[in-house]
């Protein structure tokens, strides 16, 4: 047990890890989980007892892990996963949000979904089929969602004879192919912990390499896939980023106490800002200082992203929910025209001409589909001119044009304020996921590729 | 001034947010979202620990202004009376509305029968689905969290329930980013779940670091119980116990607080709240698991009931 200074310590130290987990139905994804789960001793014996039970009832032998994580009773019933499930677990050294996303007809949605909010993703591939169209298909997910960091996940040694050559073939396969994304460079520094792509050999059956380290595998110096999540970095670094503060709510007391209090409520979205600091307050462009930040209660001098903070200016402009605050120098600029990558993730298409709701940060703007220029096939990165209309699972690139302007980041800068919904404005169903901005570069020759691979910065497809 | 005093120290970077931050934060951007976004928003608060929380992180969010939600308590008229008064005493401190619906008012007027096995969990559903409907709330916050049951972590932070409350786990919006979609139909209205990520041992980390005051039946003290089925439950006048049960005392304490008729107490003696923190860190019984009957009538309990309407 613990003490009260241990407990203290740990408070302190502890960071949250959000990671997503991909994967196609035979890969051992469910296995991979359970194991995390169970030997990060996160299943208690009521939960087990519960699977057990239900193994049994239904003839199975062995305990199936994966009914720890298939929550709803058709899940079970058909023995599938129907929607992305969220777990929770958490080691000595950081506490984890694991988005488990089933690999099933509705993938793209499915990933799109759990990768908006990850920090990484584990990609698994299985090591007797190496590097398959579904391991491209996520990887360019990861890539287009901007995760910051891509386990692969090589599982199912200890049916290839736990053999060096066989992971190191697919490990370099796959970065070749992260590479044709356009992801090397970017987080890629100096350090192995902020390279993009950390492949792991594991068997998740056996429990090689996932909690523990394999004996079976002494060619293997890397991290644990637990490890890794351990370690790998959360935060980003500040002076980087753009400085942005989407308004949600004005606080306004108009007590005998707080006469005159007038409070911006948010949730940083991005770099840092500071007392003194000269801020612009877009859409309309004023300008004023910061006069005081309060976090939750506690007055202090710096906030950073993802704090909640309620900010206070010098002037009384007119600010209200869906303005953006950001630095005077480093302001974006602000359009009614997006050019965006969406994930078309409702089972109603998208066409061009349609008229939609678009949620950006706090704002939610009427818009309308000026033109969808082009669908993206995720297995070869291949384009489609003109398709005229997106269905469910498509990734696209879209124009739309709203009916006010917003102050939109690219997403490349910024996922959270370069991210925005399209919405049905008829019964509210959340029609895309929109990234705006140039999306990444697909290869279509590689002898041009490699003439002009050191400048090749721009994600565009 | 200051800057922030919780900077992680020991992962190399100083502005990572410890987790209980992150938590935080985004608990609070949930309650803002609805505030900017809802007319008529609800809190639903029973007086345990975490609608407490909910609550706590709700007058952060808008401090210095006041809370902008009522709260509604579904009462089963089988709650303990340190809870009720708890809720009393709170209600009063922070100057809020209180709407409450009682199942007891239900039963008395004939709308709802007393189930054979006395359990009042279930019968909440209506009057809860009907306080909603009655007072036009389009949002209404609860403190499920999703590491509680399976059904429960596959719902969204922002769950959309037509005109009968009903959860179509098969109907549910992607969630994408933190781009909340609240859009809704006249009578229809949203559930959200501002500490949907919190695990339990969060819960009572974060009680610990802002000195929140609880109930004091969370905490051990000596109490005539009863076994049934394996629970000890509180002897009381809501029908407990039987003829064939026996009472003692024991020193005990509640994970949760519920229902008398299905909340079952632990032994402890854990009479503070680092001796909690430590009996929970190494209890190998989730709380449900541990305390609540309704949850073991089957399988997919849980899900049956949020279908339903249930939070």
């Amino acid at each position: 047990m613990t003490t009260l200074t241990q407990h203290a310590e740990q408070l302190s130290t502890t960071t949250l890890l959000r990671f997503a987990t991909a994967g196609s139905v035979d890969d051992g994804k469910s296995t991979l989980v359970g194991r995390l789960l169970h030997d990060s001793k996160s299943v208690l014996t009521d939960q087990l007892e519960a699977v057990e039970r239900a193994s049994r009832s239904r003839g199975q032998e062995a305990p199936d892990l994966a009914l720890l994580t298939d929550g709803l009773r058709a899940e079970r019933e058909q023995g599938i996963t129907i929607d992305v499930a969220y777990r929770y677990f958490a080691t000595p050294r950081r506490r984890f949000i694991l988005a488990d996303t089933p690999g099933h007809v509705q993938y793209t949605r499915n990933m799109v979904t759990g990768a908006s909010t990850a920090e990484l993703a584990v990609v698994l591939v299985d090591a007797r089929n190496g590097v398959v169209e579904q391991t491209r298909r996520h990887a360019a997910v990861a890539a287009l969602l901007r995760v910051p960091h891509v386990v692969l996940a090589v599982n199912k040694m200890d049916l290839v004879d736990y053999a060096e050559p066989v992971f190191a073939a697919i490990a370099e396969e796959f970065t070749a192919y992260a590479a044709s994304l356009g992801v090397p460079g970017w987080g890629s520094g100096g350090d192995p912990q902020e390279n993009w792509c950390t492949a792991i050999p594991i068997s998740a059956l056996a429990g090689d390499n996932v909690v523990e380290p394999s004996a079976n595998m002494d060619w293997y110096g890397g991290p644990t896939v637990l490890e890794h999540l351990e370690t790998v970095p959360v935060s980003h670094d500040l002076t980087a980023c753009h400085a942005r503060f989407p308004v949600q709510y004005v606080i306004r007391p108009q007590t005998a106490e707080h006469p005159d209090y007038r409070g911006y409520a948010g949730q940083i979205a991005a770099g840092a800002f500071r007392v003194g600091e000269t801020v612009t307050v877009l859409p309309s462009g004023r300008t004023s200082t910061v006069t005081a930040i309060d976090a939750l209660g506690e007055s202090v001098d710096i906030a950073w992203a993802p704090q909640s903070v309620t900010i206070r200016l010098a002037d009384d402009i007119d600010i209200s929910r869906g303005d953006l605050i950001a630095p005077a120098d480093d302001a974006p600029a602000v359009t009614q025209d997006v050019e965006a990558t969406v994930c078309h993730v409702a089972d109603r298409p998208l066409t061009v001409g349609q008229r939609v709701l678009l949620k950006h940060t706090t704002r939610t703007v009427k818009a309308i589909v000026k033109d969808i220029p082009s669908r993206l096939t995720l297995d070869d990165l291949s384009q489609h001119p003109a398709p005229g209309r997106l269905v469910a699972n498509d990734i696209g690139r879209v124009v739309v044009r709203t009916a006010e302007p917003l102050a939109l980041d690219a997403y490349a800068d910024s996922r959270r304020t370069g991210s925005f919904l399209l919405i049905d404005p008829s019964d509210g169903t959340t029609l895309s996921a929109g990234m705006a901005g140039a999306s990444f570069a697909a290869v279509t020759d590689p002898a041009a590729d490699d003439a002009d691979a050191a400048d090749d910065a721009e994600w565009d497809f | 001034m200051t800057t922030v005093a919780t900077v992680s120290e020991g992962t190399g970077n100083p502005y990572a947010l410890s987790h209980l931050d992150s938590l935080e934060s985004e608990a609070v951007h949930i309650f803002r979202e609805v505030a900017g976004e809802f007319e008529r928003p609800v809190i639903l608060f029973s007086g345990g620990k975490d609608s407490i929380v909910m609550l706590h992180l709700a007058l952060k969010a808008f401090a210095p202004a006041p809370v902008p939600f009522a709260l509604l308590h579904v009462d089963t008229g089988h709650n303990f009376p340190e809870v009720l008064e708890y809720r009393d005493r709170t209600v009063a401190r922070h100057g809020l509305r209180l709407h409450v619906a009682s199942v007891q008012e239900y039963i008395d007027a004939g709308k709802l029968r007393e189930r054979r096995d006395g359990t009042r969990n279930p019968l909440q559903t209506v009057p809860l689905t009907e306080a909603i409907q009655q007072h036009r709330f389009d949002a209404v916050f609860g403190g499920g969290r999703r590491d509680e049951e399976k059904a429960r972590a596959k719902e969204r932070v922002f769950s959309l329930r037509d005109e009968f409350s009903q959860w179509d786990p098969r109907r549910q919006r992607p969630e994408l980013w933190q781009l909340y979609n609240g859009r809704h139909a006249p009578g229809e209205h949203v559930r959200v779940f501002p500490i949907s990520n919190w695990t339990e041992l969060d819960v009572w980390q974060y009680i610990d670091r802002e000195g929140i005051e609880l109930p004091e039946i969370y905490f051990a003290h000596e109490r005539e119980v009863f076994n049934r089925s394996g629970m000890w439950l509180t002897a009381g006048d809501w029908g407990g116990p039987k003829e064939d049960e026996r009472v003692e005392t024991r020193q005990v304490r509640y994970r949760t607080v519920g229902d008398m008729s299905c909340t079952g107490a632990v032994d402890s003696d854990a009479t503070t709240l680092d001796a909690v923190i430590d009996e929970i860190a190494a209890s190998r019984l989730t709380e449900r698991g541990a305390t609540r009957a309704d949850d073991k009538m089957s399988e997919a309990a849980m899900e049956d009931r949020k279908r339903e309407g249930y939070f």
